[in-house]
């Protein structure tokens, strides 16, 4: 879970990680309240950031100076709702303007590879950090971090020096690194990211912008609900993860439906190859329906998947593993009685490939229900083939 | 022979006597386990009736180890757990914890990588978030189902459970010498590299299929592995070429980040080598079919 610039610097704020002093508006109005707080405090000049969740904001006309709280509500109604990337700007950062005299960079996150967490630093910050590494490679230090020891006052230090960071930002720069790592640490992130880290005119260190992931495993022990943002979600994935389904919208016209992250991501894959003959067609979401597959969740996957306008046809693709496929048959044959006894009728065709355990019998249950919309097909691949073929030829009719 | 779990292993449970440990210690039974005991510190000197099969609950892995001779541990304990679990497996110093647990944090799983590597990697970690080891006809340890598959001369090793699951069965005329569900999760104990190279020392398999996702690099470090240590044919597979950047499908690793992790890259890397690889499930498949025949 990616959080918001602003949310990112209330997290760095609570640990004791300095910002510049900012707070965050969702109208023009507010965006100028804001700036006559900071004028009153005989701090004019403000920074008026988009929040979206995307880089290259900078580029797209997203952050914008401002003097005064005239200037800031013209320039945050130019900003709100500006699109940056497919991403609508529902929200702008108000920020102090600092006097920036040099750019930093600072990152934790973890190292797949070396199966351990690192540390970036480099004296080279305020731009993507990937172009520095590409440009100028020695100027960003790479530290690895022991996970049982973290980051003590002189690991900081080890990293700001591998960094290479001067020495008049040094102290305060390592202080910065050492209370990070307590963000990373104490609230279960993947990647903490301070970029720029800045030196001011008057001598002061700062993270003047923040990226923060979280990791979703650990939202038994983390308060994560609090940076919910409902606005973003499309609303079928939040319908999805309301009951517990592991949904993601896409944007073809072959509903999706699988057990196992790794065989619906192949379903997909295979219906898009597959779909190259018949004009573009692509699998239309990804939903994992687990090792279950009981007809509750199956009526549930299929109503989800049934509400996108784009769904054309449907394919079902179930391995029996530890389920056995008859009772993933039953399911199936369950889940269209419910929704049609719920008014939600199936209308569109189901194209269904069952297969390892006890796939025999799973066909007959499936053959006997003769279920007008419900088509057999034996193989992962020519039930792709069929489900993309059905696609193309059947009308877009809603469910 | 096979590669981590023989017919010899004596296969224990950490967490048998919740419903996943005894619905899947009955399991691994019926497939011909060698299933000696399990730990509840909670429920010592008690025993747990896995279908038809009661079977010693012990306080400790340490004491499950002296008294039954248990030299593989199968972690079934619920996320919150599971790093101590895994932790007190390491201290005990048994060979081989497989850890089937999922949605354990991240930091978590680092801790206790890091734990297992300063007290020198005696205990080899498969996972978390996988589906365990099967050697068919010999041992299985974790949820892969016994009966989709059968004893043979290819090596497997995937990133994911069903895939692994189509794999085996499409393949279940030929057979299998080891299939390791290594787990999809940023940091796993056992890597696709390890069981390269276990496979690839392994006298009893003659081919080894790789199967992968999206998400970090390691298809193509194993990509490099191969090129300069494997000697046996390799097919692999990888999935995920739709899915689009920034979006999790799935498994926590599975994400595709800036340009790196796409599926186009891994596969570019792995054909790059030598490697043939399937554009679906079933084109692996038949390339498997094909490298076994030509071996007679």
């Amino acid at each position: 879970m990616d959080l918001f610039e602003y949310q990112a610097k209330e997290l760095f704020a609570e640990y004791g990680v300095p910002v510049q002093r900012g707070r965050v508006a969702a109208t023009p109005a507010e965006a100028r309240e804001i700036a006559a707080g900071f004028a009153a405090e005989g701090s004019p000049l403000a920074v008026v950031k988009a929040q979206v969740k995307t880089g290259g904001r900078g580029k797209a006309g997203g952050v914008k100076l401002a003097n005064g709280p005239d200037e800031t509500e013209a320039k945050a109604g130019q900003i709100l709702g500006m699109d940056i990337k497919g991403h609508t700007v529902h929200q702008v950062l108000i920020a102090e303007a600092v006097d920036i005299a040099q750019e930093y960079y600072l990152s934790y996150l973890l190292d797949r590879a070396a199966r351990t967490f690192v540390a970036i630093c480099s004296v080279q910050g305020g731009m993507e950090i990937e172009e520095v590494a590409h440009s100028n490679p020695e100027a960003v230090a790479r530290v690895p971090i022991d996970p049982l020891r973290g980051v003590d006052a002189a690991k900081a230090q080890e990293i700001i020096q591998a960094g290479r960071i001067p020495a008049e930002a040094a102290r305060q720069a390592a202080a910065l690194a050492e209370r990070l790592w307590s963000v990373f640490a104490d609230e279960d992130a993947t990647l903490v990211e301070v970029n720029p880290m800045a030196l001011t005119d008057q001598g002061d260190v700062l993270a003047v912008d923040g990226k923060v992931s979280l990791d979703e495993n650990a939202a038994y022990r983390q308060d994560h609900e609090k940076f919910a943002d409902a606005g973003a979600a499309d609303p079928l994935e939040a319908r999805a993860k309301a009951k517990h389904l592991n949904y993601v919208k896409l944007d073809g016209q072959v509903g999706i439906i699988g057990n196992g992250a790794g065989l619906v991501m192949s379903t997909l894959d295979v219906v898009a190859l597959a779909g190259e003959s018949f004009g573009g067609i692509r699998p239309a979401n990804f939903l994992d329906i687990g090792g279950g597959a009981s007809a509750e969740v199956m009526a549930d996957g299929l109503e989800i998947v049934l509400s996108d306008r784009s769904v054309r046809s449907v394919l079902v693709n179930v391995f029996g593993g530890i389920t056995s496929c008859d009772a993933v048959a039953n399911g199936i044959v369950s889940a269209i009685g419910m929704l049609a006894s719920q008014g939600h009728a199936v209308r569109h065709p189901i194209v269904v490939r069952l297969d390892g355990n006890n796939a025999e019998e799973g066909r007959r249950i499936l053959a006997e229900a003769a279920l007008p919309t419900v088509e057999q097909v034996a193989t992962m691949d020519d039930a792709a083939r069929r489900a993309a073929e059905l696609a193309a030829t059947a009308p877009a009719t809603g469910a | 022979m096979a590669i981590f779990l023989t017919s010899d292993s004596r296969v224990m449970i950490q967490g048998v006597t919740g419903s996943e440990g005894r619905k899947h210690g009955r399991r691994m039974l019926d497939a011909g386990t060698a299933v000696v005991g399990g730990t509840n510190p909670r429920k010592p000197g008690q025993t747990v009736d896995l279908g038809g099969t009661d079977v010693p609950v012990f306080g400790t892995v340490a004491d499950t180890m002296a008294e039954t001779g248990a030299d593989v541990s199968v972690v079934f304990v619920p996320p919150a757990g599971t790093k101590a679990a895994v932790i007190e497996a390491i201290d005990a110093g048994i060979p081989l914890a497989v850890v089937i647990t999922e949605g354990i944090p991240v930091h978590d799983t680092a801790e206790f990588w890091a734990y297992a590597t300063a007290n020198g990697n005696r205990t080899r970690i498969v996972g978390p978030n996988c589906p365990g080891v099967a050697s068919p006809g010999k041992s299985n340890a974790g949820i892969i189902p016994a009966d989709i598959t059968t004893e043979g001369r290819i090596g497997l090793v995937s990133k994911s459970g069903t895939l692994t699951y189509q794999m085996m069965y499409e393949l279940r005329d030929i057979g299998f010498s080891t299939a390791v569900g290594i787990g999809g999760d940023p940091i796993i104990g056992t890597t696709h590299i390890d069981c390269l190279a276990a496979f690839e020392d392994d006298p009893e398999t003659d081919a080894i299929v790789m199967i992968g996702e999206i998400g970090g690099d390691a298809e193509e470090r194993a990509a490099a592995y191969v090129e300069a240590r494997v000697t046996k044919p390799v097919v692999a597979y990888v999935a995920g070429f739709t899915a689009p950047e920034g979006k999790t499908m799935g498994h926590a690793g599975a994400i595709i980040s800036g340009s790196a992790g796409t599926a186009q890259a891994k596969k570019e890397a792995l054909e790059k080598v030598g490697v043939r690889v399937g554009r679906t499930p079933s084109e692996t498949a038949r390339l498997v079919r094909g490298v076994m025949q030509a071996r007679g």
